[in-house]
């Protein structure tokens, strides 16, 4: 019974390796024995909650929580979604962080150089928790393109990066988020460190215009999906299911 | 045709980039207001049980560089050897001690630095107990997917002995790369827990 609610493995060919050359900074930092598979522990399948009462009420508006004279500059989105494990079940509870460059594609860090200027009223992270069904959304500036010294002419496509917590550590996770339609997805290493299209296309958020503002804000769908765990079987219930 | 079992396929990772700070830890770069203070910084208050330590150490490159764009998290039971979580079914942890931290490497020495305490004992499923261990996580620029790894204290060579996770590692000669030697810094105990990412000293990474 060893496995008893343990999360699936990860399936790490679905997953970006470790060693990805066309992404130099990989070459280096990635390690070249193979990991060691270790069964769940209550190490791994316990992992940190964060409650409500840390997050604050503008923690989620990226458009508000830094702003000192006004709006930030740049297209007004809504990014909404659903936090799922792979049995599809709602993960609540579970707390995202999100950071990104400002519509000019500048990040707003002391070690970053890019000529484009940075935005007085953006600062560029936000956080929330998702609800009871695993819902989550935050307002924001859609990010602009941003070049980068890999090749001598490589463009990160607009992007939103996420970290997530789940009830677990095993499911602790970072990603990034596209757009649908940008052109530069299919031109980037750091998207093509990931060898499967599909899996590529599950980080790509679609336009819904069914949430979107009129005359206010569009908005982008983009759904998470965490570890889930194995069901318990010839017990009394199936757990993970 | 057989049937579909119809199961999601988790979302794939992705670097967390060198600019990871600015969702992690806004106050370290400067930008504040946003939220008072970010998480994971402090561990331990004076309510907290269990014996004071301090953790630090560097993650190295494979050209032996230290990185100074990662972010560390860590993960441990608290002084009984019980997590801080709804998950933990064994009982009840202590309330003033959540369990998880998370730092930077300094941007200019590479150096990431804990205050905590030593976490107690932990069963491996089969009821077996592991050795004290704290779980670290670390991500940044050039790593696609974050690495799991332990560390071990050198001062617990009795239990580390006979723990069920160590005694997985094929090639003895690498065991040593999970554990921390402990000397003492004005007075605090402090381990230094290096990380080698890639090279002769590779530090163990584990599929979890």
């Amino acid at each position: 019974m060893s496995d008893e609610g343990s999360f699936y493995q990860r399936d790490r060919s679905w997953h970006p390796p470790a060693f990805t050359p066309q992404y130099k900074t990989s070459i280096l930092r990635s390690p070249q024995y193979p990991l060691l598979s270790l069964g769940n522990t209550a190490s791994e399948m316990t992992g940190p909650v964060f409650g409500h009462d840390e997050i604050g009420p503008l923690d989620n508006d990226l458009i508000r929580n830094f702003a000192k004279t006004g709006d930030p500059i740049g297209q007004r989105i809504i990014v909404y979604g659903r936090v799922l494990d792979e049995n599809a079940r709602p993960v609540p509870g579970a707390l995202l962080e999100f950071w990104q460059a400002n519509a000019g594609g500048r990040y707003r860090h002391k070690k970053e150089t890019y000529l484009a200027p940075i935005d007085p009223n953006f600062g560029g992270c936000g956080r929330t928790i998702t609800d009871g069904e695993g819902r989550y959304w935050f307002r924001t500036i859609k990010p602009g393109a941003y070049p980068w010294p890999n090749g001598v002419n490589d463009w990160r496509p607009a992007h939103i990066h996420f970290s997530v917590f789940g009830h677990a550590f095993a499911q602790r996770l970072i990603t990034q988020m596209y757009f649908d339609g940008d052109p530069m997805i299919w031109q980037c290493p750091i998207v093509q460190t990931i060898p499967d299209k599909a899996a590529i296309e599950q980080l790509v958020a679609a336009l819904d215009r069914s949430v979107t503002l009129p005359m206010d804000a569009l908005a982008h769908k983009f759904d998470i999906v965490l570890r889930g765990r194995r069901s318990t079987l010839f017990e009394n219930r199936m757990e993970g299911n | 045709m057989v049937q579909s079992l119809r199961r999601l396929k988790e979302s794939p990772s992705q670097t967390a980039g060198p600019y990871v700070h600015i969702g992690a830890t806004p106050n370290w770069v400067e930008i504040t207001g946003v939220w008072k203070e970010d998480l994971g910084l402090v561990l331990v208050g004076p309510e907290t049980k269990g014996e004071r330590i301090i953790l630090k150490g560097r993650v190295f490159d494979g050209s032996g560089i230290p990185l100074k764009d990662a972010l560390v998290e860590i993960w441990q039971a608290d002084s009984d050897g019980l997590y801080n979580s709804p998950q933990e079914k064994r009982g009840k942890a202590d309330p003033h001690f959540t369990g998880w931290g998370r730092q930077p490497t300094d941007g200019t020495t590479g150096e990431y630095r804990f205050e905590t305490i030593k976490p107690g004992r932990v069963p491996y499923p089969d009821g077996r107990l592991m050795a004290p261990h704290i779980t670290f996580w670390i991500v940044a620029r050039g790593i696609n997917i974050g690495l799991h790894t332990r560390m071990y204290f050198g001062d617990e060579e009795a239990a580390n002995a006979e723990c069920p996770v160590l005694a997985r590692i094929e090639h003895k000669v690498r065991v040593p790369t999970l554990i921390a030697s402990r000397p003492e810094e004005n007075g605090m105990p402090t381990y230094t827990f290096d990380i080698h990412l890639q090279g002769e000293k590779e530090t163990v990474f584990f599929d979890i």
